[in-house]
């Protein structure tokens, strides 16, 4: 079985989010890049599919050579091949393009996104994928198990989930509950090591146009204080007549 | 070239999710001079739409798509779009949508911008700003196709009733066989409890309860609001309570009207999944918790002690107010 996880890389879940250039460009001075929380659930899932059912495993990222830390990451962490798609990630779909291009041509019976990348939060790079290539989708998959070209999948859907049987070849959408936050795994010395000497191939783009185009970001008006009470009388009558949610 | 908004519906049902897709299509038809049209599948009734401003329904029936299919679903909105030449498209932010969403925007060769909440600065050239960043910042994002598909954020634009006269019609989109490459063996859902997607108010526990067992008062407290309950990620990940109820970044986004957080500190995480919410409210015994920045309100005291005395002084004031 050969699986393609797709890392997206992402500041760190604590950053601090501010902009530059006249609020046209993500200001990235200070911040640590890490794989995509989503995106690690599904390289780790890949790994027990190396471990247990003898997968290959090969990880792909959009972007210019500043996120090459984060592909030797995802091989220290044990992915056999990386490959980085020479080109800024723009909107959802022209990522989407450039995958698909790696996925076709690479003949991956399981590709692997995150539900959503903790940045744009588009949610649509692992759907526009599999249309692209024709392959079967899951989103918010949160159990996949495979057996031969038969896959079995859990779905997180809103109050609940539900479990689909499809075949491969096979796009996920995943997120955490396909592994567990205790299954993530540190790179261990050894593992750094390796990933030295695993090949990174940059491969150049296909053509393709972004259909959406990012103007300028702003911020949040910054919040009122917080309005302290002792009781829970005054906190009911607050949320009756003065917040009105109740 | 009327607005098209995907309405949809659970078990025969216009969701609430739904009716606000139709009130902001409203506002972006009456921004192009426009009209608009929905397209429901497998809805019992859908004269309630006429309501929040839908001037024609599409009413799919058919038997094949009586589980939701994201393939198939994703089809027959293509079609309708198609059909009435449409080049606005909206849908909601829950997870049936957000599944189908992207298919679509290939098939129908759109951009798509989900979370979005409010209507487009303009629509010629159309732009539009959405939640990035987990609700950390705003984006203004241009739709450079000639179709466009907008993903509503859940809660941010509210339902505005606008009476249109209204007219169904049956619509019957050619399915094929592809549409049915995935075979639902078994749906696992509560019925009887509120979900974080579609509840109006959710409380929220954290560490600070100090066990699984105490989870009864947060319970206690939920149902006596109709609210959802939720968890932080820490109660998550010791197996206090279901993944399915941890909110934040990695979890589940809420975007409630109100949000009660209980013994929760409020780690940047955890906050950036709660933000959308309209109205926060926060229990702890630590003043120096994070969570009272967040928050508009707060009591700074113990847990055990508020939750139930609100639980109850909740009741009281329901009993009076009913």
């Amino acid at each position: 079985m050969k699986i393609l996880v797709c890392i997206s890389h992402v500041p760190d879940t604590t950053s601090k989010i501010n902009f530059t250039d006249g609020n046209t460009k993500f200001d990235t001075n200070g911040v640590q890049f890490v794989i995509n929380p989503n995106d690690e659930f599904g390289l780790t899932r890949a790994m027990w599919f190396k471990e247990k059912q003898g997968a290959t495993v090969h990880v792909v990222n959009v972007g210019g050579p500043e996120t090459e830390p984060t592909l030797r990451k995802a091989l220290a962490i044990g992915a056999d091949e990386a490959i980085r798609i020479n080109t800024p990630a723009t909107d959802g779909f022209s990522v989407a393009k450039q995958l698909a291009d790696v996925a076709k041509e690479g003949g991956y019976d399981l590709v692997i996104g995150g539900r959503e990348s903790i940045d744009y939060n588009g949610g649509m790079v692992p759907g526009m994928l599999a249309k692209l290539i024709g392959a079967n989708f899951i989103n918010t998959c949160i159990g996949l198990e495979i057996e031969d070209d038969k896959a079995t999948a859990i779905r997180e859907i809103d109050g609940g989930k539900e479990t689909l049987k499809t075949s491969l070849p096979l796009v996920i959408g995943c997120q955490k509950g396909l592994v567990q936050e205790s299954d993530l795994r540190i790179p261990n010395m050894r593992g750094i090591m390796q990933a030295r000497t695993k090949p990174l191939n940059v491969k150049e783009p296909v053509a393709s146009n972004a259909e959406t185009n990012t103007i300028s970001f702003e911020k949040p008006a910054p919040k009122g204080a917080v309005k302290l009470v002792d009781t829970v009388d005054e906190l009911i009558d607050l949320l009756h007549n003065e917040a009105k949610v109740i | 070239m009327s607005v098209l908004v995907y309405t949809e519906s659970e078990e025969g049902k216009i969701k609430k999710i739904a009716l606000e897709a139709v009130s902001y299509a409203k506002g972006i038809a009456d921004q192009m001079g426009t009209s608009v049209t929905a397209v429901s599948i497998n809805a019992n009734d859908t004269s309630e739409l006429g309501k929040y401003g839908a001037s024609k329904v599409l009413e799919v029936s058919n038997d094949k798509l009586g589980k939701f299919n994201a393939e198939a679903y994703a089809d027959v909105i293509a079609q309708a779009a198609k059909n009435e030449d449409t080049k606005v498209i909206i849908v909601t932010s829950s997870a049936n949508s957000k599944f189908l969403a992207p298919a679509l925007a290939v098939n129908l060769e759109a951009g798509y911008v989900p979370n979005v909440f409010e209507l487009p600065e303009s629509t010629s050239p159309f732009k539009v700003k959405s939640n990035v960043f987990t609700n950390k910042a705003f984006a203004l994002t241009e739709i450079k196709t000639d179709r466009k598909i907008i993903g509503l954020g859940k809660n941010s634009y509210g339902l505005k009733e606008n009476e249109t006269s209204s007219a169904s019609e049956p619509f019957n989109p050619n399915l094929d066989a592809h549409d049915f490459d995935m075979e639902i063996v078994s749906v696992d859902k509560a019925t009887d409890k509120v979900t974080i997607a579609d509840a109006e108010i959710v409380v929220s526990g954290g560490r600070g309860l100090k066990g699984p067992e105490n989870w009864g008062m947060i319970e206690d407290l939920a149902k006596t609001l109709g609210a959802a309950t939720a968890c932080s990620k820490p109660v998550s990940d010791m197996g206090w309570r279901p993944h399915g109820e941890h909110v934040g970044q990695t979890g589940k986004p809420v975007a409630s009207n109100l949000y009660i957080a209980i013994g929760i500190s409020g780690a940047i995480q955890h906050l950036a999944g709660i933000n959308a919410s309209k109205v926060k409210v926060v229990i702890n015994n630590d003043p120096e918790a994070p969570f009272f920045k967040a928050a508009d309100y707060g009591i700074v005291g113990d847990a055990f002690e508020i939750v139930p005395k609100l639980t109850e002084k909740l009741k009281e004031f329901k009993a009076q107010n009913a």
